[in-house]
């Protein structure tokens, strides 16, 4: 009798391997479709409400405008050629496939029983992947329109941000996570987008910016925020939305996951604390606008190091993030002169560098990371500094690109009459306020 | 007891602009005094007290404004300077910015519901 069993137990083990594709389990499904959704509510209307919030009141109902179209616009493309182009099911041999991949485009192939890998044995439905992931590339594009606020045309941004998708975002969406990326065989460590969101927003801002050029006053007019109560009712929204964005890269509702959820939270309260300890330190008063600032600076820190580090880790990350990202605004950037507006670059690039680099420490077991020490700190620090790197690089050149062309066609900024009514009124004929 | 010259009743017009936060303490005080109206509002300037600094994310802009309330009274000249006098006490913190009281003669006053003149346009017919 048991030794039927057991030859039973080694056919019904056997028989896994041979049977057809495999399901997802419902838990991961469920959450990672709630993981989706939070990072919408990211973009609408936390980010939205945050940038808006930083914003003049006659240029308010603009910023809300910009990141809802391009939001929108970058879902109608993903499904059409970029999801094809950052993981699609054709794989590319040599150096192509480094950088893109194909095969999928208007997802042909794909129906409700597909499914995409994770980072075990399971899988989760593909339409699930795939709807993920668009929320990343909408909310990247997203994120870049805080540097040129205030000034750029309404028709530049919707002509740029289909431009900036294909040659920036989604190939850097390929070398980071794609099947046969460039920085992932070169074992680059982001977990949730440290390179592909927060770098490639905040340099394609900050090149943006440049190309733009300066809010007519700047920086001699005051141009103080006109709802910093809006500011941190978004930045509660986008604080609550990225645990859809760290934990939910995770890909399952697993242990990883829990990781990255710690790990959201101690990061941002550590990097919220310090950036107004930072403005005590220096003689000024802890402000409201600190908090969201510091708030901010430790989740895009975090982003990369989220399953990747220890709380403790996560902590240093949040504090070092915030105080860097400090002196980057308040101090560089009226030295050096560029008006990123409301700080993309400032924050988002700024503190993306400092997780990214961070991540190689905090990945250690001897601050408590996950990592197995099989690749020493000096060894991973090298891997992420030349995937910083090639993410500047490749967001900068690629930014100059399209924000040129679209200067040649349509122009980026609106008169100075139109700037100086405010866009409200000259883009889009309301106003927030009446 | 009412001062008039030519049989004419005279009015000033007591201007006070002081810090916001004695706004309450001000108002109490005249009542007790028997000032049964004014007229109040918020309004900005300067003075010695220069103005304050706003940091937006280090970038300081200061605003050389700053707020205070504004109170308008129009009283007969026998409590006016009764007038002047509260408000300078109760307005009083002994700190640059406290304000100034201007007085102005003033040609006429007139209630609008019934049309009355002089002193029936400010104290209506209780003083009569």
């Amino acid at each position: 009798m048991m030794i039927l069993s057991l030859f039973l137990g080694s056919l019904l083990f056997a028989q896994p391997a041979l049977a057809a594709a495999p399901v997802p389990n419902p838990g991961n499904n469920a959450w990672m479709m709630t993981s989706t959704v939070l990072v919408m509510l990211m973009i609408l209307p936390g980010l939205a409400l945050f940038y808006g919030g930083l914003t003049r009141s006659k240029n308010m109902l603009s910023m809300l405008t910009q990141i809802g179209a391009t939001a929108s616009l970058a879902m109608i493309i993903w499904v059409m050629w970029g999801f094809s182009l950052a993981f699609g099911d054709t794989t590319y041999e040599g150096l192509l496939g480094k950088f893109i991949s194909g095969g999928s485009y208007f997802l042909i192939g794909t129906d409700a029983s597909s499914t995409a890998a994770t980072f075990t044995e399971e899988v989760i439905s593909k339409y699930v992947f795939i709807s993920f992931q668009m929320t990343f590339a909408a909310i990247t594009a997203a994120l870049i329109l805080g540097a040129t606020a205030e000034r750029m045309k309404f028709s530049a941004v919707m002509m740029f941000v289909p431009i900036w998708l294909t040659i920036v975002y989604f190939p850097i969406a390929h070398m980071v996570w794609g099947t046969g990326g460039l920085l992932l065989d070169d074992g680059a460590l982001d977990f949730a987008g440290g390179t592909v969101v927060h770098i490639n927003a905040g340099v394609s801002g900050l090149v943006l910016a440049y190309l733009v050029g300066k809010r007519r006053g700047w920086p001699q007019e005051p141009m103080p925020p006109h709802s910093l109560v809006m500011t941190m009712i978004g930045t509660g929204l986008l604080w609550v939305g990225w645990f859809g964005f760290n934990a939910g890269s995770a890909l399952e509702a697993d242990g990883s996951a829990g990781l990255a959820m710690i790990n959201t939270f101690v990061a941002t309260a550590a990097g919220g604390l310090a950036w107004m300890v930072t403005e005590k330190v220096l003689g000024h008063k802890g402000s409201a606008l600190g908090f969201c600032s510091g708030v901010i600076a430790g989740l895009v820190a975090v982003t990369p190091a989220a399953g990747n580090s220890g709380p403790f880790g996560a902590i240093l990350l949040g504090i070092i993030s915030s105080a860097v990202c400090y002196f980057f605004v308040a101090t560089v950037k009226m030295k050096l002169g560029y008006d990123d507006a409301l700080d993309a670059f400032g924050i988002h690039g700024v503190g993306g560098i400092v997780g990214a680099i961070g991540t190689a420490v905090v990945y250690q077991p001897f601050l408590g990371g996950p990592g197995d020490g099989s690749v020493g700190l000096g060894p991973q620090l090298g891997v992420q500094v030349f995937s910083v790197l090639v993410t500047i690089g490749w967001a900068g050149l690629g930014t100059l690109a399209a924000g040129l062309l679209v200067k040649a066609v349509v122009g980026l900024r609106t008169s100075e009459e139109d700037e100086v009514n405010g866009l409200d009124i000259a883009e889009h004929g309301e106003r927030a306020y009446n | 007891m009412l001062t008039t010259i030519q049989g004419r009743f005279i009015v000033k017009f007591i201007i006070a602009i002081i810090k916001p936060f004695k706004l309450d303490e001000v108002r109490e005080a005249l009542s007790e005094i028997g000032i049964a109206g004014m007229t109040v509002s918020e309004v900005k300037g300067f003075g010695r007290q220069k103005g304050q600094t706003e940091i937006y994310r280090g970038a300081e802009y200061s605003t050389n404004m700053l707020p205070k309330v504004k109170i308008e009274i129009a009283a007969s000249d026998d409590i006016a300077s009764q007038v002047v006098e509260t408000i300078q006490q109760t307005a009083n913190t002994e700190a640059i910015g406290d304000g100034k009281i201007f007085v102005l003669d003033l040609a006429s006053a007139t209630r609008i519901r019934t049309g009355a003149a002089g002193e029936t346009a400010l104290y209506g017919e209780l003083r009569k």
